[in-house]
């Protein structure tokens, strides 16, 4: 069985203390990974600037092309996984019996990952606005003939890392071009892409010492974050709570995203159906840009029944199988808790299970260790119902009558924001509305990203801080 | 000593503290309405400690509310008495009276501390719980006890810390820690020639940390002995501390609460990959792992099961309580003739109520 080892400035460390990652399905032991503790990051953080150091001696070109390098690597290359070795397909299959992501959504998810080191120039450039990447390492320079400073607000970045969606990685791998260091926490469930990626960047010759992982439990996050100048962590409700307004952490939680569509397009909306689906299935419904809520002020009992009636064909397959689109529930009790939890929501006036009249059976399945909850669209009479604001790491949405006026007062914060609407007025709301992060004008889904643009704050400015310089010869 | 002698002391212990609770001249006024409403003699039908669970569990609400002087028995009536607490972030704190105990189970464990590490006659410096606890009083006299030193302390609130981590004030939380480790290090440099340490794991890996980042480190600070004690005590943890914090200092893990008294621990250390192994001071007290289930039945040794302590000394009998932690069941060492615990840690079904790791 494979061991992970804590990577300690690229060194492994060998913790006497391992979790064991399990088969979701046969609760079969994976792999042992070593449990890191706190006390060792914060001893390891005094020597964070040499990971910048190590990496502010390749310019940021060269990164550049490293990283591409290593984008083939973790897409085509068999490379080292703590004491043994990993192909592609080996990758996938790891991946998805410790997520329950079918192995078709680990391949799509290889390859987001994939495309963002391939891409990385374009995405650096937008990033930076097209800033001389010399300016970066120098930390000060001149653009178009005025003088700039950009000081980096920390040598290496904390990344507590979650379990749902491999997806999510595309946000820090920008990190290293930047000629910070790596402090990553990987999810429980998924030590396999932070892993994977620390030995692709290596094989493609990022020094070893720029690049940290350390798996464990809270007190190993709590350290990271503690520890790190900028951090980004990934969790739920509360986590976003908790750390908003904090300058150095950037705290990723649910998206609430929806799709609005306006009083002038309502009345076609069959049209708009695919975009809906997709929206509301793509990767499972597990990533924040998975569509929560469609709003309209008319028609929604039809657009919910006629969701409802595409997304019930999606059942539980294999996670093999090449048109698997559910992923299990992996963490004992938590689908029997979210089933709970919208069966006590129904309770509501107005609020109703629209799948529920097409699927003809329960919308928790079990089997053998693994749990499903099978696609749910729930119709809303009203924006009050409190089922209205919620997200869950499955296929469900709401579908919710609300009048186009009141629309962007009720929808709440909404990190991808799909308006179908050609209304003038409507889109210039939308335009300056501040709770809304990615707008979509048009039938876009929710799950379609632009890579070139930033995704809920610009990393660039997250890591660095545009200030005045000046000097004079002496 | 053989495990058969340990084990013919034990009974004989047991019989002697249970005829000393449960005379009405010398006992304690719980023990003897207990007695009175069981209907049966505990004096006549204890005959060893194996007879013990004819008490069943003792029970934690016992312990809270007051008066606690039906806790006081007769034969130690008019002696000073004391109050040591225990839990009571929220509610009513379980409360145990002691005259000597303290002292006594201190001075048993100074026996176990080496006094190459540990020299006699140093000063002590005291970073952990104090307030109603016994502890800070505990290690005061271990520093008096050993030979006449001094120990300087530093007052630590946990009930405070816990209500920190609960509504998430981390910042609180952090000024709160470095407050503690501020006063620390002032003790440590005030030129006290303070050379023995009691720290929680929290605290002693803070104060580590902050004295490398000031250029030093524990060692050179002038501590060569440290005595630890938690639940996040792990053999990770216990390896991290020697290899990474410690600079050569000695520390020894240790295991006790204010209701049954300071369990030691057997050597640990690379050769047995830093695993702790707890010893309750026998006879005085008994640690015992019982299974989840039926909690009059120990497990295998190796298997894992629920900490049950029994304390049996002249000032509190304490049958059978089921402690809240978890871990495996220890076959007997050499320097401890009877069962011990190790990897302790939350009992797993309190585990997502309990804050740990809190000093």
């Amino acid at each position: 069985m494979l061991h992970l080892p804590v990577l300690r400035w690229g060194q492994p460390y060998t913790s006497l203390d391992v979790d064991p990652v399990v088969h979701f399905a046969t609760g079969e032991p994976i792999a042992n990974v070593s449990r890191a503790n706190g006390g060792l990051i914060q001893r390891d953080m005094r020597k964070a600037s040499r990971a910048r150091d190590v990496l502010r001696e390749i310019p940021v070109d060269e990164l550049i092309a490293r990283v591409g390098k290593a984008g083939e690597l973790y897409m085509n290359g068999t490379l080292p996984m703590g004491d043994g070795t990993q192909t592609p397909d080996e990758f996938v299959r790891a991946q998805s019996a410790s997520t329950g992501l079918p192995e078709r959504m680990c391949r799509a998810n290889m390859k987001k990952n994939s495309f963002v080191l391939a891409e990385m120039r374009g995405i650096l450039t937008s990033l930076t606005r097209g800033l001389q990447f010399d300016i970066l390492t120098r930390g000060h320079g001149e653009e178009r003939g005025v003088p700039v400073s950009y000081q980096p607000q920390s040598p290496v970045v904390g990344l507590v890392l979650p379990s749902n969606s491999p997806g999510v990685h595309t946000l820090w791998l920008p990190v290293i071009p930047l000629q910070i260091g790596l402090v990553l926490k990987p999810g429980p469930q998924e030590p396999w892409t932070p892993y994977r990626m620390a030995e692709a960047f290596c094989e493609a010759g990022i020094p070893r010492e720029a690049i940290s992982v350390y798996p464990g439990q809270g007190d190993v996050g709590a350290a990271v974050l503690e520890s790190c100048g900028r951090s980004l962590i990934f969790g739920g409700t509360a986590t976003v709570d908790r750390y908003r307004g904090n300058p150095a952490v950037q705290a990723h939680g649910p998206g609430f995203s929806k799709i609005l569509i306006g009083d002038d397009q309502v009345d076609r909306w069959e049209q708009f159906l695919d975009v809906m689906v997709d929206s509301v299935l793509l990767n499972s419904g597990r990533s924040c840009i998975n569509c929560s809520g469609i709003w309209a002020s008319r028609h929604t009992r039809d657009i919910a029944d006629a969701l409802a009636r595409r997304v019930v064909a999606v059942r539980p397959l294999p996670p093999d199988h090449p048109e698997s689109s559910l992923a299990a529930f992996t963490v004992p009790g938590v689908a029997d808790a979210i089933s709970k939890e919208i069966d006590a929501d129904l309770q509501t006036s107005g609020v109703t299970d629209v799948t529920a009249q097409h699927r003809g059976d329960a919308r928790l399945i079990k089997e053998d260790r693994a749990d499903y909850l099978l696609p749910t669209v729930v119709h809303c009479d009203s924006p009050e119902a409190a089922i209205a604001r919620k997200e869950y790491m499955f296929p469900f949405v709401t579908v919710v009558q609300c009048p186009e006026r009141t629309m962007l007062d009720a929808i709440g914060p909404t990190l991808v924001c799909s308006a179908i609407t050609c209304n003038g007025a409507f889109r210039r709301s939308l335009l300056d509305a501040v709770h809304i992060d990615r707008l979509n004008l048009g039938p876009v889904p929710t799950t379609q990203l632009n890579w070139l643009q930033p995704h809920e704050g610009n990393l660039v400015e997250f890591l660095f801080r545009a200030r005045a310089f000046q000097s004079a010869d002496l | 000593m053989s495990a058969q002698t340990a084990r013919d002391r034990l009974d004989a212990w047991v019989r002697e503290i249970v005829d000393w609770h449960f005379d009405p001249a010398t006992g304690c006024p719980f023990w003897l309405e207990f007695a009175a409403n069981a209907g049966w003699d505990p004096r006549r039908e204890i005959a060893g400690f194996a007879d013990l669970r004819r008490f069943g569990s003792f029970e934690d609400e016992w312990l809270r509310g007051g008066p606690v002087q039906r806790w006081i028995p007769r034969g130690l009536a008019g002696k000073p008495v004391f109050v040591f607490e225990t839990g009571g972030t929220t509610g009513v704190p379980k409360t145990r009276v002691a005259f000597e105990d303290f002292r006594i189970d201190y001075e048993l464990f100074s026996a176990t501390l080496p006094d190459e590490y540990f020299p006699k006659g140093s000063n002590w410096l005291m970073l952990g719980p104090s307030g109603p606890r016994r502890l800070r009083l505990a290690v005061e006299h271990l520093a008096q006890y050993r030979g006449g030193g001094i120990c300087f302390c530093v007052d630590l609130d946990p009930r405070w810390v816990i209500k920190l981590i609960k509504k998430g004030w981390n910042e609180h939380l952090q000024a709160y820690k470095d407050h503690v480790i501020d006063q620390g290090v002032t003790i440590l440099q005030a030129g006290h020639d303070i050379r023995c340490l009691f720290a929680t794991p929290k605290l002693l890996e803070a104060l580590a940390l902050r004295l490398e980042s000031m250029g030093t480190t524990i060692r050179k600070a002038g501590i060569t002995g440290i005595f630890s004690g938690g639940t996040e005590f792990t053999p990770q943890w216990n390896r991290f501390a020697h290899e990474e914090l410690l600079d050569g200092a000695y520390m020894t893990p240790t295991y006790g609460n204010t209701l049954m008294g300071l369990a030691a621990s057997a050597p640990s250390g690379p050769h047995n990959d830093y695993k702790i192994a707890y010893y309750a001071p026998q006879p005085r007290a008994v640690i015992e792992v019982v299974d989840f289930d039926d909690r009059g039945r120990l497990v295998e040794h190796g298997q894992t099961g629920r900490v049950k302590l029994t304390t049996l000394t002249k000032e509190f009998f304490m049958p059978g309580f089921l402690e809240r932690d978890e871990g495996e069941r220890e076959p007997a060492c050499d320097r401890y003739p009877w069962d011990g615990v190790s990897g302790v840690r939350p009992y797993r079904g309190f585990a997502s109520t309990t804050t740990v790791g809190v000093y």
